[in-house]
């Protein structure tokens, strides 16, 4: 498998404060990477970087290049609309807009104008919510409030909406932290499960997700990365001694 | 560095592996003095012992899954666990060829004597001092000692054919002596086994120290 995403001498400053130190990696397609570290030590920044995200904070400044499919996405003539399409997020918290179920995931096919007619929507939505796992539990009350959900479907509702606009990367900022392990475990195999379509950057504190689902893993500390292997392989004989220390819970 | 919960449970892991192991290895040393010294009685409490190792071996395994449940370990803390849930079976197997020594041995006693005619203790002596050796190493994690005693088996090997070629020419000579010297043939064997089993813990030990398995591999 090619790679989705290539980075190479990046740096990040939140105005005077460097948050990210000359960062080389490559993302390889249908995988899942997964970013660990201490809080702070940029992981989530990084991976706001393949999006833009970073754009709306004030004073934030990218040094460095990011290709997805060998395009420099920061170049200026970048469409960062279509980017985000291309790329797209499922945050820590659970995000629905207060809309009804079908809403929610409809919202992006409408405005990016992707469906052919009415029929076409519902299909759009029913499918992005069959690969989110959710189409089951919902199917029977599509135009209730996003709100009644549980916490662990409005995540996998924040997914569908994710999944809906066709888009080829999906990162993840700590999807399961704020969930019980039954709803973590049903994020995980749906992690697992997107893969076979989609590129998944996952960023969690969690050591034994990070084992569990993904294929390579990233370790970052104050802003620099200090390691990346196939995930196998840093758990059970990282080669820095930073990555042994912080997972086996010697510091962090 | 602050002590983490996981360091003083891996610290009891290690003392009670080493504790078996120290058990293990004086199993293997009363076996063969109650064989030498034809001492019946030093048999028996060989073999009754092996029940010591036995629960020492539960408690071990026990305590693994215990950790690897509870602590999820990671990297060398994990390697360790894993080393010491697979040396631990292999310690108490060597402990078994001990009491099937101590077993042999009462049979022996009653016999007219052979001992003096074979290599025996030259070949036990060998397998004790690999015994030890793989535990220091163990202990210290030094995979160059580890290697050097994988490598010593063969002189096990080498003692057990000889052994082997005396008794069979033996029981052709005498055939007097044959019950006693098939049995001994069986306490060759044993102790050659016993250097096989201290070669698998010296690769458990290579792959504590270095995330290496070497196991089916020719060269070390």
């Amino acid at each position: 498998m090619g790679d989705k995403i290539s980075i190479k001498n990046l740096n990040f400053y939140y105005g005077k404060n460097q948050a990210l130190y000359d960062i080389s990696m490559k993302i390889p397609e249908r995988e899942v990477m997964a970013f660990v570290g201490p809080s702070g030590c940029g992981k989530s920044t990084f991976l706001r970087v393949f999006n833009r995200m970073n754009d709306t904070i004030p004073y934030a400044r990218v040094e460095g290049e990011v290709k997805i499919d060998g395009k420099n996405i920061y170049k200026t003539k970048t469409d960062v609309v279509a980017l985000r399409r291309k790329v797209g997020m499922v945050f820590q918290k659970s995000n629905p807009f207060p809309k009804s179920i079908f809403e929610n995931v409809a919202y992006g096919i409408r405005i990016n104008k992707m469906h052919s007619g009415k029929k076409d929507l519902a299909d759009r939505v029913e499918k992005a919510l069959r690969d989110a796992a959710l189409w089951d539990e919902v199917s029977d009350r599509l135009n209730t409030s996003a709100f009644g959900l549980s916490g662990g479907q409005q995540q996998r509702l924040c997914i569908a909406r994710a999944l809906a606009v066709q888009p080829e990367v999906i990162l993840m900022d700590e999807p399961a932290s704020a969930l019980d392990p039954i709803a973590t475990q049903k994020i995980e195999e749906l992690v697992v499960e997107l893969k076979k379509k989609y590129t998944i950057v996952i960023v969690t504190h969690n050591m034994q997700q990070a084992a569990r689902i993904s294929d390579k893993t990233a370790f970052f500390m104050l802003g620099k990365l200090i390691e990346v292997n196939p995930t196998e392989k840093m758990f059970t004989n990282p080669d820095d001694e930073l990555t042994e220390d912080y997972i086996t819970g010697r510091f962090g | 560095m602050e002590t983490r919960i996981i360091d003083r449970k891996l610290d009891v892991l290690r003392d009670k592996l080493l504790l078996l192991g120290g058990t293990t290895e004086k199993a293997v040393y009363l076996a063969m003095r109650s064989l030498v010294e034809r001492d019946s009685d030093l048999a028996r409490k060989v073999i009754e012992d092996d029940k010591i190792i036995n629960a020492m071996e539960l408690e071990i395994d026990q305590m693994s899954v215990e950790i690897l449940a509870l602590q999820q370990p990671a990297a060398h803390d994990l390697r360790f666990v894993i080393s010491v849930a697979k040396i631990t079976p292999i310690l108490e197997r060597i402990a078994d060829h001990a009491a099937n020594i101590a077993e042999a041995s009462l049979i022996i006693n009653n016999e007219p004597e052979v001992m003096p005619n074979v290599e025996l203790p030259r070949m036990a002596e060998i397998a004790g001092e690999m015994l030890q050796r793989a535990l220091d190493a163990f202990t210290s994690e030094d995979a160059k000692v580890s290697k050097e005693v994988i490598k010593r088996d063969k002189a096990i090997d080498k003692a057990y054919n000889k052994v082997f070629d005396k008794l069979t020419k033996l029981m052709i000579d005498n055939p007097s002596v044959t019950n006693g010297a098939a049995h001994l043939l069986f306490v060759a064997k044993h102790l050659e086994r016993i250097g096989d089993y201290v070669k698998d813990i010296c690769e458990m030990n290579v792959y504590l120290i270095e995330a290496a398995f070497i196991k089916h591999k020719s060269k070390v």
